[in-house]
């Protein structure tokens, strides 16, 4: 297609590609390139193209060019001051101090003795401006020429004897011949009567070693390079020969006249050089090894960067192929070093094994015991590593005994010392009193696991009795009230203090709530003893610092600020006790971030609250969530309306016994939450109303529900312009209905698969306080007028709570897995939120269903259901806890 | 130092806690270089960090465990003693354990903080071992110092079952979520202990 539409529009200029035969892209432009395009498309040579250029021969005006430089290619800031050509008047070398080049001078002076044609420098010197130093000058008028060196002139023998003064050779003596070896191939004639002066001195090139080279590395020399070693060879890879006086004479192939400076001669001979005779003579193939052999003795050379063999002739050719090249300013030494002694390794134990083993570590046992002991005996009578080990753990006193010493006769070691007979007695009867307390407290627990026996815990309580028994004069007073949430409790532990203070026998029996149970009894007991105990404990060191706010938490915290944990110290009692949960738990208001919220799908706890983290605020008094979280007014009365179904239930389960008495405070919870449940609707929910509009005034009321009552206030501003009938009679409707429902409920339960077992009386028990609790509400919403504007959205609330009133039977269907119902209510309570927030989308499909409430009744729960599913999407994950909050109670079945 | 890091249910937020007693939530949907919040609560290091669908559980060497409900907008500091070395939301969401330092796990309450119920047997005193429920919260598991992972019953409260994995440290446990499937790494190795015959009690081994 794409191909057929191309054919049909004629392409335009700009568009025109040409591939090659491998598809690729050809260039258009250019000449040398191809050249079909040239010019902006093909532009080139039409009329609104532009004309090359075209060759114009400048053979004839070769002699106009001017020769630039590279000054004609500068710009001018290149050629200031600080460009990188600067024009400014320096002095040149020519005027420039003497001082500093004075070995090259010296080097040209040589050069000038041994050049070619000797004095060829010395005619510069005297051409150019003078040069010379009055040092040099002065030594000239005495007699001095170049190349010599300074001092009384000599013979040759002894000055060839004698090595340089100048010249100090620190380490080894030269060896006898070596300093001679550059000049003899010079003297050969010595005439008897005729003085020299003396050589001059090269000065000894003292120059460190900058490099990382190896040591005697001397690289590619490009001197050697360029002339050769003589000047005359084409660059010679073998040195040979007459190296020693170039060496010698050092600078001097610098400083030869002509060939001073680079001048444009780089390998090999140039075309223009004259000299190009030998330049592939010298390179025969018979200077290279073609075998590989041993070094030859004659050119040890191992390649270019090898260092410069000495050529001495005295030296011996053994010597020079044993260490191979000798590094400049090196020289092998005339005597040989004594050889080092080797001494032979030692013999090896026949049965010697070249691996370490360890010596088993052997627990102290009675059937290890012989082999630990021959062990240590076998390890020399060292002490065993367990002995070392514990060398730390010792006291003065076994310190003492190992080592032998005998006991200071000092002062009595020990208090006890001091004490009479009869003290001590009864300290140890303390002390056997605390053993027993240990014993005490493992005891309970036993109990708890293996099966709730009233038996032991009779024991139990006679031990904690001799235990407390006396010491618990203090116990009952009223500073110290563990059970304050609860007055009939704490009236019962305070009789339970009194006569155990008294040394009654069956206390227990006398306080305890005789309609408890067995087991709520024992609970109880055992909760009273750990709390005197606990008292009893702390009582000395705590009763300054627990004061009793700490333990009305949700009404003191008001006052304290949030951000700071309570006291260690009394939770670490606690702990110890084990009496976790209120003493060991701070619960403070604490504002996620935003984001975070949304990232975790949940709704803002606080959305009017810009703070983060934990508020220093103070803390609201009425929280719902405190009295939610607070069991514990509620238990005594749960513990009397349960008490029936705990035995029932006990009775249902009779297989499993254990479970109960291990999961107790959970059930202790679970009971005091069902029972709040039901208690709430009646009794809470009257008392905790009245805050509401107060919390609300406040504005910052941080229990969950208010602030968002207080956002819903603004948003439903357009509701509350409604009439607000509608709402009343929403809220009517919704009650009777709620009665409906909650009569439906035992249906509904029946229908539970979960709910195997039912007893309908906990139904009905917890359906009373239900119905009446509405009730209420409507009392309430009717007596309460001035809050009308808030009533509505509270009230709303809790019919929103109450449209979720129907998943509420599967917990309630076991009364002893009340747990379960307070996470129904706190859901409902988060609910809220949602619900509000949906409140406007819902509103309308509440009122339908409202209605249809009043139509069918059983039919309505289901699309209520649905709908509740449909729009919020959190309830379904609701619904989804809830199943997963079954899970204990399927596992408890188990 | 980071001790832990957690994924929130989406994968949205990382939540690390570490050694400078704090615990961070960080964003992975923005590549902000900031967390998105920092819980600073802890008075000393974070060891262990869970998260749940609305809750960041945390456990400090300062012998707190922390539960910050997101959407009850409350932070619940339950005061154990000794230092946490893991924490762990049961399956059900209803209980958190907490694993510390003095050989003791304890399963608490969420709601209340209440002690539900106490593991001992093993040996933890210096490791910053974890602990596990197992899928279908019947056991309580813990690595332990001496080469063995302990099981006990969660209800009963006793030792089930102590699996010696190796003879080191057992430095890591982790326990499928759905699956009677262990996880135990210890020496250099992960080792995967798996039941054939599954019963339907869940007895893990």
């Amino acid at each position: 297609l794409s191909v057929g539409e191309r054919i049909k529009k004629p392409v335009p200029l700009q568009e025109q590609t040409v591939k090659d035969a491998k598809g690729r892209y050809q260039r258009f432009h250019g000449a040398f390139t191809g050249g079909f395009s040239a010019g902006y498309f093909n532009t080139v040579g039409t009329k609104e193209g532009w004309t090359p250029s075209a060759f114009v021969s400048s053979r004839q005006k070769r002699a106009d060019r001017t020769v630039l430089g590279p000054e004609d290619f500068m710009d001018e800031e290149d050629l200031s001051e600080f460009g990188i050509a600067p024009k400014d008047i320096t002095t040149t070398d020519d005027f420039a101090s003497k001082a500093k080049d004075r070995i090259k001078e010296k080097a040209r002076q040589i050069a000038g003795v041994v050049a070619a044609i000797p004095g060829t420098t010395a005619f510069d010197d005297l051409i150019g401006p003078s040069k010379i130093t009055v040092g040099v000058e002065l030594l000239r008028k005495m007699g001095w020429k170049e190349g010599q060196g300074i001092g009384p002139r000599v013979k040759r023998k002894p000055s060839r004897q004698k090595p340089d003064p100048a010249v100090k050779i620190y380490g080894c003596a030269l060896p006898p011949g070596l300093s001679e070896g550059s000049e003899d191939e010079e003297d050969e004639y010595q005439p008897e009567n005729v003085t020299f002066a003396p050589k001059d001195v090269m000065p000894v090139d003292l120059t460190p070693k900058e490099n990382v080279h190896g040591l005697g590395y001397k690289g590619l020399d490009p001197s050697q390079a360029l002339f050769g070693v003589s000047g005359r060879e084409h660059l010679n890879l073998f040195t040979s020969g007459s190296e020693d006086t170039s060496n010698l004479l050092g600078d001097l192939r610098h400083s030869k006249g002509r060939k001073l400076g680079i001048t444009g001669q780089a390998f090999g001979v140039g075309a223009l050089e004259e000299e190009d005779d030998d330049i592939y003579a010298t390179e025969t193939l018979s200077k290279y090894d073609t075998v590989l052999k041993d070094e030859e003795p004659g050119d040890g050379l191992y390649g270019w960067t090898a260092p410069k063999q000495y050529k001495s002739k005295k030296r011996s050719e053994r010597e020079v192929k044993y260490i191979g090249k000798i590094l400049d300013g090196f020289s092998l030494a005339s005597k040989s070093s004594a050889p080092s002694k080797i001494y032979p390794p030692p013999d090896l134990p026949r049965n010697y094994r070249p691996v370490h083993y360890f010596r088993p570590v052997i627990a102290a046992g009675n059937e290890n015991y012989r082999l630990q002991k021959a062990l240590e005996e076998s390890a020399g009578k060292l002490e065993s590593d367990t002995a070392q080990q514990s060398r730390h753990a010792l006291n003065a006193s076994q310190r003492r005994e190992r080592l032998g010493e005998t006991g200071l006769k000092g002062p009595a070691p020990s208090v006890l010392e001091y004490l009479s007979e009869k003290d001590r007695e009864r300290l140890k009867e303390v002390k056997q009193a605390s053993e027993q307390q240990m014993k005490a407290k493992i005891l309970p627990r036993q109990s708890r696991n293996s099966r709730f026996q009233p038996a032991s815990s009779r024991d139990a309580s006679h031990k904690w009795q001799m235990l407390l028994g006396g010491q618990l004069a203090n116990a009952g007073s009223s500073d110290f009230k563990p059970f304050a949430r609860n007055p009939e409790k704490q009236k019962r532990y305070e009789s339970f203090v009194k006569s155990l203070k008294e040394g009654e026998k069956d206390t227990l029996e006398h306080y305890l709530d005789p309609s408890m149970t067995e087991w709520e009894r024992g609970r109880e007991q055992e909760e009273f003893f750990r709390a005197a105990m606990f008292y009893k404990s702390s009582n000395s060191t705590l009763s300054s610092r627990f004061t009793r706010a700490k333990y009305e938490d949700d009404v003191d915290k008001v006052e304290v600020p949030r951000d700071q944990e309570n006291d260690i110290d009394d939770k670490e009692t606690a702990v110890k006790m084990k009496m976790f949960g209120k003493l060991t738990r701070d619960k403070f208001e604490w504002h996620p971030e935003k984001l975070l919220c949304k990232r975790f799908n949940v709704p803002d706890p606080y959305p009017d609250s810009s703070i983060v983290g934990l508020p220093k605020v103070k803390r609201d008094k009425y929280s719902v969530f405190n009295f939610l979280t607070l069991p514990e007014p509620t238990t005594s009365v749960t513990q009397a309306t349960n008490e029936k179904i705990q035995q029932n239930s006990s009775l249902n389960k009779p297989k499993k016994p254990s479970r109960w008495d291990v999961s107790d405070k959970e059930k202790e919870k679970k009971d005091s939450i069902s029972e709040f449940i039901s208690l709430a609707r009646s009794k809470a929910d009257v008392q905790q109303q009245p805050p509401v509009p107060a919390t609300e005034e406040c504005g910052t009321g941080p229990s969950e529900t208010l602030p968002t009552e207080a956002a819903n206030e603004d948003k439903d501003q357009e509701e509350e312009s409604r009439p607000s009938m509608d709402l009343f009679k929403a809220i009517f409707v919704s009650s009777s209905d709620e009665k409906s429902s909650s009569s439906e409920e035992e249906s509904d339960e029946e229908q539970q698969p979960t709910a195997s077992v039912i007893d309908t009386e906990t139904t009905k028990q917890v359906d009373l306080p239900v119905s009446s609790s509405s009730n209420v509400q409507e009392n309430v919403a009717a007596a309460a007028d001035p809050g009308v504007s808030l009533l509505p959205a509270s009230t709303q609330e809790l019919d929103a709570a109450e449209e979720f009133g129907p998943k509420l039977p599967p917990a309630f269907t076991s009364g002893r897995f009340c747990r379960l119902p307070v996470k129904e209510k706190h859901r409902k309570n988060r609910e809220k939120h949602k619900t509000k927030r949906e409140h406007k989308h819902k509103k309308e499909k509440k009122k339908k269903h409202k209605k249809q409430k009043n139509k069918g009744k059983h039919k309505n729960k289901k699309s209520e259901k649905d709908s509740s599913s449909d729009t919020s999407d959190s309830s379904d994950s609701l619904s989804d806890t809830d199943t997963t909050g079954l899970s204990p109670k399927e596992l408890l079945r188990r | 130092k980071v001790n832990c890091v957690q994924f929130n249910e989406e994968a949205t937020i990382i939540v690390s806690g570490s050694i400078d007693s704090t615990v961070r939530c960080w964003d992975c949907r923005s590549r902000r270089p900031d967390p998105v919040q920092v819980l600073d609560e802890a008075k000393d290091g974070v060891s262990s960090v869970k998260v749940s669908d609305h809750e960041i559980l945390s456990g400090s060497v300062d012998g707190r465990v922390r539960r910050y409900d997101l959407r009850a907008g409350q932070l619940y500091s339950d005061y154990i003693g000794s230092p946490i070395t893991s924490v762990c939301f049961s399956k059900d969401g209803q209980c958190a354990l907490a694993a510390s330092l003095d050989s003791t796990l304890r399963l608490l309450d969420k709601e209340t903080g209440e002690l539900l119920g106490e593991y001992t047997g093993h040996r933890s005193t210096a490791y910053r071992l974890d602990c596990v429920l197992s899928e279908q919260d019947t056991h309580v598991g813990s690595a332990s110092e001496d080469g063995s992972v302990y099981f006990w019953d969660l209800v009963e409260g006793s030792l089930a079952l102590s699996l010696a994995v190796g003879r080191g440290v057992v430095q890591s446990l982790a326990f499928h979520p759905t699956l009677p499937c262990l996880l135990a790494a210890t020496e250099g190795h992960v080792q995967l202990w798996r039941e054939e015959t599954f019963q339907p009690q869940g007895d893990p081994g």
